[in-house]
Order: structure tokens, then C-alpha cells, then sequence
């Protein structure tokens, strides 16, 4: 189907110029704004995974939860309208220099290589009721002990969020 | 070699095409977390990065093991502990911001105690 194909390299333009425009925008309401974009984008791209669930989730936690977080804060800690004092030229500088080394030494591994391992694969959705099996389940591949913890931990984090945060 | 180029226009998304857009996101986000100051920018880098490990860990169990949920998982713990992360992480940052009236990372050393032989000459 060719229109899933438009609809991935629409995707993979957006993620790639709001990523960019996220890190080197003078504002930072404006980062945050482009940061939502991006994590919208990458909802997609799994929504043409088939992975309907991880979708949902990423919309609710990302795109809800984190990014309402990141504009209180915002919000709290800045002056409003006004542009946050530019990082020294050879800053910048090196850190382009490393990032696109980075980048360019991966993507020639992955343009040379990655190809010769897989197969395309007719995909399908996962049900619903398969994911909440193996996420309860105690068995081999199954993620009760994992879920658990992460459970342990969100509870830690209200308490250590609260702790920090509060007026003494 | 170049898959994303040979299947141009099939019809079919070849794996390099999520991993190329990954990689772009994890090294715009190296680049934020190496030259901004700002404390909230450097946790939006941070954001970016993780999220770029997600849409890798999602495509490459698509693509290499579709009967298996390994990838699947490892994505959706990593989305709730980056959500603790930041809060936590946003917590601090509103408690700098109430002791110092910033956020930037070359003030953050006002915080630190006095040193033990300074406060001896106070007593």
C-alpha cells in the first residue's frame, strides 16, 4: 500500500525538523512545543507499526502527561517573552562537531549493514487481551515482576517529587 | 545495501527508515544535551533520546521477531520510568529555581554546603 509509505516519510520530515528546531530554539515554550510535535509524530510511527496499544500510551503519558509537566514548569522558572541568553560560539561548536560525527559514523553502519538481517512481515494488531495476559502473567516471557517494580517506583516518585519540591 | 532506497515508492517501509528517523532524533538530542544551558532544555534532550531508544526497541521487534512481545514491553516500562524521571527531575529543577532565581547549569555550584574549615572560622 503505497499510502502508508507517504504517511511514514510525512512522519519521519516532521520528527526530523521539529527535533532539530526543539534543540535550537532561542524560547523555551517554543522547544516544548516542538518536543510535543515530536512525540505526536513518534505516536504515529507506531500506530504504522500496528502497535495500537504503545500509540495510546504514548499519546496519555508523553504527549498528556510529560509535556504538562514541562509547561508548568517552564511556566514557574521563566520570565515570560523573553528569549534565554545564547550559549558561547564554541560550545555550539563542539557539540555539533560530536553529534554529527556520532551521527554519521551509525548511519553508515546502518546503511551498510542493516538490510541484510530481516524480512518484511505482514503485520497484524496484538489484542488486547493478549497484552494483558503477558503483562499479569508469572510464566517464562510473561511480566508480572517488571510490572510490579514499576509500580514500587511510580509510588517512590510521588513521594521523592513531593519531598523535593514542597516549602520548608 | 540501501534498502530505503531500493524500495522507494513499493509501497513497503524498509527497518532503516525507523532507525534512520530514530537516529536523527537521539543525536539532535546529544546535541541539545551538550550545548544548552538551561537546565529544562537539557531534560527535553533527554526526552528525545529515550524516546528515540522506543521507537528502536518497537521497529526491531516488528520487523525481526513479530510473534514475540519483548520489544513491545521494554518500550512501554521505558515510557513510565521516563515519566518518573521527569518528574523527580522537574521537581528539583522548581526547588533550584526557589533557592538560586535560575535555572542555568553554571550556578548550580551556589548550592553546594561551605567548605567544613570555613565554617570553623565562623564558630
Amino acid at each position: 500500500m503505497m499510502i502508508k509509505e507517504i504517511i511514514f516519510y510525512i512522519l519521519a520530515l516532521v520528527i526530523t525538523v521539529f527535533s532539530i528546531m526543539a534543540v535550537s530554539s532561542r524560547r523555551l515554550i517554543r522547544s516544548a512545543t516542538y518536543l510535543l510535535f515530536v512525540l505526536l509524530a513518534t505516536a504515529g510511527l507506531y500506530l504504522l507499526l500496528d502497535y495500537h496499544y504503545l500509540f495510546a500510551v504514548q499519546i496519555a503519558v508523553y504527549a498528556g502527561g510529560i509535556m504538562v509537566l514541562f509547561i508548568f514548569a517552564i511556566l514557574l522558572t521563566q520570565k515570560p517573552g523573553k528569549n534565554i541568553t545564547p550559549e558561547p560560539l564554541f560550545q555550539r561548536v563542539m557539540a555539533i562537531l560530536l553529534s554529527g560525527t556520532g551521527l554519521i559514523f551509525c548511519g553508515v553502519i546502518i546503511y551498510k549493514n542493516v538490510s541484510k538481517v530481516y524480512h518484511y512481515v505482514e503485520s497484524a494488531e496484538i489484542p488486547v487481551k493478549e497484552i494483558g495476559t503477558t503483562l499479569m502473567g508469572t510464566g517464562k516471557y510473561e511480566y508480572i515482576l517488571p510490572f510490579e517494580a514499576i509500580s514500587i517506583m511510580l509510588l517512590a516518585c510521588i513521594v521523592g517529587a513531593i519531598m523535593i519540591a514542597r516549602k520548608r | 545495501m540501501g534498502a530505503i532506497f531500493d524500495n522507494f515508492g513499493s509501497g513497503v517501509i524498509p527497518l532503516e527508515g525507523y532507525i534512520f528517523v530514530s537516529l536523527i532524533m537521539f543525536f539532535a538530542g546529544i546535541y541539545g544535551f551538550l550545548s544548552r544551558k538551561s537546565l529544562l532544555m537539557i531534560l527535553i534532550s533527554i526526552e528525545m533520546i529515550l524516546n528515540s531508544a522506543d521507537i528502536n526497541f518497537a521497529a526491531f521487534n516488528r520487523y525481526l521477531y513479530p510473534d514475540q512481545m519483548e520489544g513491545f514491553f521494554f518500550a512501554l516500562f521505558t515510557i513510565a520510568i521516563s515519566a518518573c524521571e521527569t518528574a523527580v527531575a522537574i521537581a528539583i529543577v522548581i526547588n533550584i529555581y526557589r533557592n538560586l532565581n535560575n535555572v542555568e547549569v553554571d550556578s548550580l555550584h551556589e548550592l553546594q554546603e561551605p567548605e567544613p574549615s570555613e565554617t570553623k572560622v565562623d564558630l
